[in-house]
């Protein structure tokens, strides 16, 4: 046993089970969240946005407003700051909807194109709805439609290469003895986090403080002193307690409308999103329009996949839904062939949303491949298992690690997959139909720089400084567990400082990176820490401090492949007479390297599978063609699973050693709702015997594919 | 939001007398709508006369075994009600299959009965709508109409009407009382929302300045074997996209008396006579059930979009009075 001068060495806190540290503070409504923390002096701003898809700004007739009780100010494209949209931030260039006010031109219905600010909240929303704005419409195209003339493929980037290819795809398909050919499509999704996107900004002591919400107060601070051309040193943006973020609480036009704002009033001014609003200024998941191709030999071994994704993106930035990444990953074909497709059109820019392209790639990719077990006599999880790839199907390199096998083996044994009977439409339970389905689910392990700080107090306790953002997962209980082991002491001697720019720079909670790439630094920190206390001389009162920055270790890791694996099974009812679909159960075993802290770690993996029920059988916005815009931008016309749609959902994992890495965590943000889709359309197909390529599977679909199935089966029999 | 007054009233002629003083002023039950609306921009009341406090939340019986429901019972309370339970089952299933239970526990039934559609467009103020702003179109109709009207539509509206609880009552005759400046009065619930026609924004016949008061069953010894049953998008807190009330009484396997009444396919809670009329002396059969579903629905007008509705009605029709015989027959 390691000892050192405090003691017996602890370890263990990694892997065990451990509450939030501030679970308390949010379960009393002790914690803060960004909208809530007071100001003397505070102002309210209301943002205005655009009600015609597509046009340039006539006039925007303040006078009246500026009469109206409590307004301070209107800020619009005639009168906001300047700000600079045209420089290289963390993650690329600028969504140019962050230069709000600096020109005429409405690209899409929601742009906003006038800040109200007032006394009040009340008063401010008064005045937003009372501004009239005249515009000179032009015609719009919002369609988003499979095989649009105009789609194009886009340049790769650092975040997405368009096209991967090899083999000769026609040929593998003509050699092949089972060809399937599907086209399948996903609808346009919200993130829809509990918390709304709410910014407060000030000027305090010559530094301009923001009180935000978002996923990475680095990034958010970088990107605010490029817009207003300050020195990074005199921003500041503090995210202390996030509720839901989910890839759309990065920089949005409320944090650059209470900076302008407060800029202009010199008073603090807070701007915080509606629900509506939400709908089109923070980004959403495109639509998608995906076609599959598969070749294979009798024995299931593919021959050809070909994944082709088709997404949209808006005139003003352009965003890749990455779709057809999967297979790149997943299953190794002679001919392999995967496509990113872009429409341009007169819409809000999409953006990352839970396990992007992943998400919506997999329920195409993971229905193909039930379908090619289907037609190839052979059960789906062998399927998988005969196209097992030793190495990266595109790149050729090792995986870090790739436990699928023993995800599908343990999933199986405890959903009940043996002697499962393949053919559709047998089992009924009353009114219902019953069905089960699986799915395999993979998502990329990645990691970012970060500094990170520990220090020893003279009292005998710890503090860490990183600045991570806890978006709802527990990333500060993930860390002073992290800290504790390194530390070799107990957990509750160690607190943690996270959400504020002014820790040092900090990879952002996206991506599945958080974990892993915090994780990494508080550990190099801590370990320092503990040599120096090994040399016994003692605390002074300012304490003992080790810092650490992983950058240049990021760059010399090995060239790998690294991946988190999973493999999802469900269980669904099907309601013939009235198109009802419910999941009565689901399992995801995962193989996603040490994970942490199993309380969160479940919970955020149970999130993750609800919200692929949910993406499944419920989630579509509506945009509305005539007028550009949504149809139904709230709760009530936004459905989202609610407590009675979701089952029994298990959640578990099965060891993943990864060799050689100096982590050995993976992160596990997204991997929950990779997958779950298919499964869910897989066992609806198996309950029903009608497949189901466009999410999601309402009862209206349901309905109606059956009558089409009916009336096919007829028209067979006919024939016959 | 538009700044607004609040007065509690505490007995009804106040209640009556505080609306008539503002021709801006609405009710304010349990504001489970209403309040949304007004986040929204689509109400902009000047006054809100609070009228949840009034001596009307007591559930009765009347002379003869009907029942007597005051205006601001809430729904929980209605669902809750042993006698509700017992002698209109499918009015306390109907209750309990809308909203939540935080939304019941402040939604009352004059309320309930007076919510207006969730169609998208007539709850997005920067969108056009002939029942909010008249005369400025209908973009349902060759725009997002998945869940809108299948019987009874107009080219000027095709907004389906939200209750649940209002089909329980339309099957069961209720008659709906209340109380104006001058006099009560009352209507029937089948008359109570009147044809959509070229007037898609007035959605009752209630006079001006009138206070819903209560709601009253007649005795219907056939609703004893009643039930509701809803299909919505999700198992909870969704609007219904068919919802189907029906009471049935079988003797020697003939319908004695059956009472039928369908939700989110018009503009208000739809009672299916012509179904009940194919229905009445005739065998209880699936094949009587859906001959008379077809009776109904033969008037049914789909757009591209709703036009699974029909076939969704004429499977619950029959399938839920198949249920009813089958409970019945026990």
């Amino acid at each position: 046993m390691t000892t050192t001068t405090r003691g017996a060495a602890v370890t263990g806190a990694v892997g065990s089970a451990h509450t939030r540290v501030e679970g308390r503070d949010k379960v009393t409504g002790a914690a803060r969240f960004s909208g809530e923390v007071p100001f003397a002096e505070l102002t309210h701003g209301w943002l205005v946005l655009s009600t015609v898809a597509r046009g340039r700004i006539r006039s925007v007739e303040d006078g009246p407003v500026l009469a109206m009780p409590g307004v301070l100010t209107v800020l619009h494209h005639e009168n906001a700051p300047r700000v600079d949209i045209d420089y290289m931030g963390m993650l690329g260039r600028p969504n140019p909807i962050l230069g709000i006010f600096q020109h005429d031109r409405v690209p899409f219905a929601g742009w906003p194109v006038a800040l109200v600010v007032a006394e009040t909240s009340e008063q401010a929303r008064e005045a937003a709805e009372a501004l009239v704005v005249r515009y000179d419409e032009e015609p719009h195209d919002v369609a988003f439609r499979a095989g649009r003339p105009d789609a194009y493929t886009p340049q790769d980037s650092p975040l997405v290469q368009a096209e991967t290819e090899k083999g000769d795809l026609e040929a593998q398909l003509a050699a092949s003895a089972v060809v399937l050919e599907a086209e399948y499509t996903t609808p346009e999704e919200h993130h829809n986090p509990m918390e709304p996107h709410a910014a407060t900004a000030r000027w305090e002591g010559g530094r301009l403080d923001v009180i935000d919400s978002n996923q990475g107060s680095t990034w958010v601070a970088g990107e605010l002193a490029q817009l207003f051309s300050l020195d990074p040193a005199s921003v500041r943006v503090r995210s202390e307690h996030v509720g839901g973020a989910f890839g759309s609480k990065g920089l949005s036009p409320h944090q650059v409308a209470a900076v302008m704002a407060t800029t202009v009033l010199q008073r603090p001014v807070r701007v915080v999103l509606t629900r509506r609003q939400m709908f089109s200024l923070i980004g959403y998941r495109s639509p998608t329009a995906q076609r599959i191709r598969l070749g294979a030999d009798a024995d299931g071994r593919l021959r050809a996949l070909d994944h082709q994704a088709q997404s949209l993106t808006s005139t003003v930035y352009e965003f890749v839904e990455s779709s057809a990444v999967l297979g790149r990953v997943m299953y190794d074909a002679d001919a392999h062939h995967t496509l990113h497709r872009l429409v341009r059109l007169d819409v809000p820019t999409p953006t990352w949303m839970r396990a992007p392209g992943e998400a919506p790639g997999s329920f195409a990719l993971e229905s193909a491949l039930d379908e090619l077990a289907e037609k190839c006599g052979m059960d789906p999880i062998a399927l998988r298992v005969r196209n097992e790839p030793g190495t990266a199907p595109v790149s050729g390199l090792p995986f870090s690690s790739r436990n699928v096998l023993a995800c599908y083996e343990e999933g199986a044994r405890r959903f009940g997959w043996a002697g499962r009977d393949p053919r559709p439409g047998l089992r009924r339970e009353g009114r219902w139909l019953l069905g089960t389905g699986m799915a395999a689910a993979t998502y990329p392990s990645g990691v970012g720089p970060s500094t990170a700080a520990v220090t020893a107090e003279p009292d005998g306790t710890f503090t860490v400084r990183i600045n991570a953002a806890d978006v709802g997962t527990g990333a500060r209980t993930a860390m002073a567990l992290v800290a504790a082991d390194a530390l070799e002491v107990e957990a509750d001697r160690v607190r943690v400082r996270i959400g504020d720019s002014d820790l040092g720079p900090a990879m952002i909670a996206g991506g599945s990176m958080g974990t892993r790439s915090w994780g990494w630094a508080v550990t190099i920190a801590a370990n320092e820490l503990r040599e120096l206390l090994a040399l016994g001389d003692g605390i002074p009162p300012e304490g003992i401090t080790a810092r650490s920055n992983t950058a240049e270790a990021i760059g010399a890791l090995a060239q790998q492949e690294r991946h988190s694996f999973g493999a999802q099974f469900a269980e669904v009812a099907v309601d013939e007479d009235t198109g009802e679909v419910r999941v009565r159960r689901l399992l995801g075993i995962f193989a996603a390297g040490t994970i942490v802290n199993p309380l969160t770690a479940r919970s955020q993996l149970v999130g993750g599978m609800t919200w692929g029920l949910s993406m499944a059988l419920h989630e579509e916005a509506v945009r509305d063609q005539a007028s550009g815009g949504h149809v139904g931008a709230d709760l009530v016309g936004y459905h989202y699973a609610a407590h009675a749609d979701v089952p029994v959902i298990e959640a578990d994992w099965v060891d993943d050693p990864v060799p050689g890495d100096p982590v050995g965590i993976k992160g596990i943000g997204e991997i929950g709702i990779v997958g779950v889709a298919a499964a869910i359309a897989n066992a609806v197909w198996h309950a029903t015997g009608v497949r189901h390529r466009n999410l999601p599977i309402r009862p209206d679909r349901v309905l109606r594919a059956a009558d089409e199935a009916r009336r096919r089966a007829a028209g067979g029999a006919r024939g016959a | 939001m538009r700044e607004f007054g609040y007065e509690r009233a505490v007995d009804v002629a106040e209640a009556v007398a505080l609306l008539g003083s503002d021709p801006e002023a609405r009710f304010l039950g349990g504001g489970t709508n209403l309040v949304d609306l007004m986040k929204a921009g689509v109400e902009r009341p000047a006054l809100l006369v609070d009228v949840r406090e009034l001596p009307l939340d007591q559930v009765d019986f009347t002379p003869g075994d009907g029942l007597r429901i005051g205006a601001t019972v809430t729904n929980s309370d209605l669902a809750a009600h042993p006698d509700v339970r017992r002698h209109y089952p499918a009015l306390a299933q109907a209750v309990l299959a809308g909203a939540s239970g935080q939304l019941r526990n402040m939604a009352t039934v004059g309320g309930n009965l007076l919510q207006r559609t969730r169609c998208g467009y007539f709850t997005d103020i920067t969108k056009a709508c002939n029942k909010r702003s008249p005369g400025s179109g209908c973009p349902a109709i060759d725009g997002e109409h998945h869940n809108h009207a299948i019987l009874d539509a107009s080219e000027h509206c095709i907004a389906v009407h939200a209750s649940d609880m209002a089909v329980a009552l339309a099957a069961f005759d209720a008659v709906i009382s209340y109380r104006t400046a001058d006099e009560p009065g009352e209507s029937p619930i089948t008359g109570f929302y009147p044809p959509v026609g070229d007037t898609p924004h007035i959605e009752t016949t209630l006079p001006p300045g009138a206070l819903i008061t209560g709601v009253t069953l007649p005795p219907a010894p056939v609703a004893v074997h009643s039930r509701f049953r809803k299909v919505r998008e999700r198992a909870s807190y969704a609007f219904a996209i068919g919802s189907i009330a029906a009471a049935l009484d079988v003797r020697d396997g003939v319908v004695r008396d059956v009472r039928l009444a369908l939700g989110a396919v018009a503009s208000k809670p739809w009672r299916a006579r012509a179904a009940e009329r194919a229905l009445i002396g005739g065998p209880a059969s699936a094949e009587a059930f859906a001959t008379a579903a077809e009776a109904e629905l033969a008037a049914a007008e789909a757009l591209p979009e709703n036009g699974y509705k029909v076939t969704l009605m004429r499977n619950l029709i029959v399938a839920v009075l198949t249920e009813l015989t089958e409970e019945v027959s026990r």
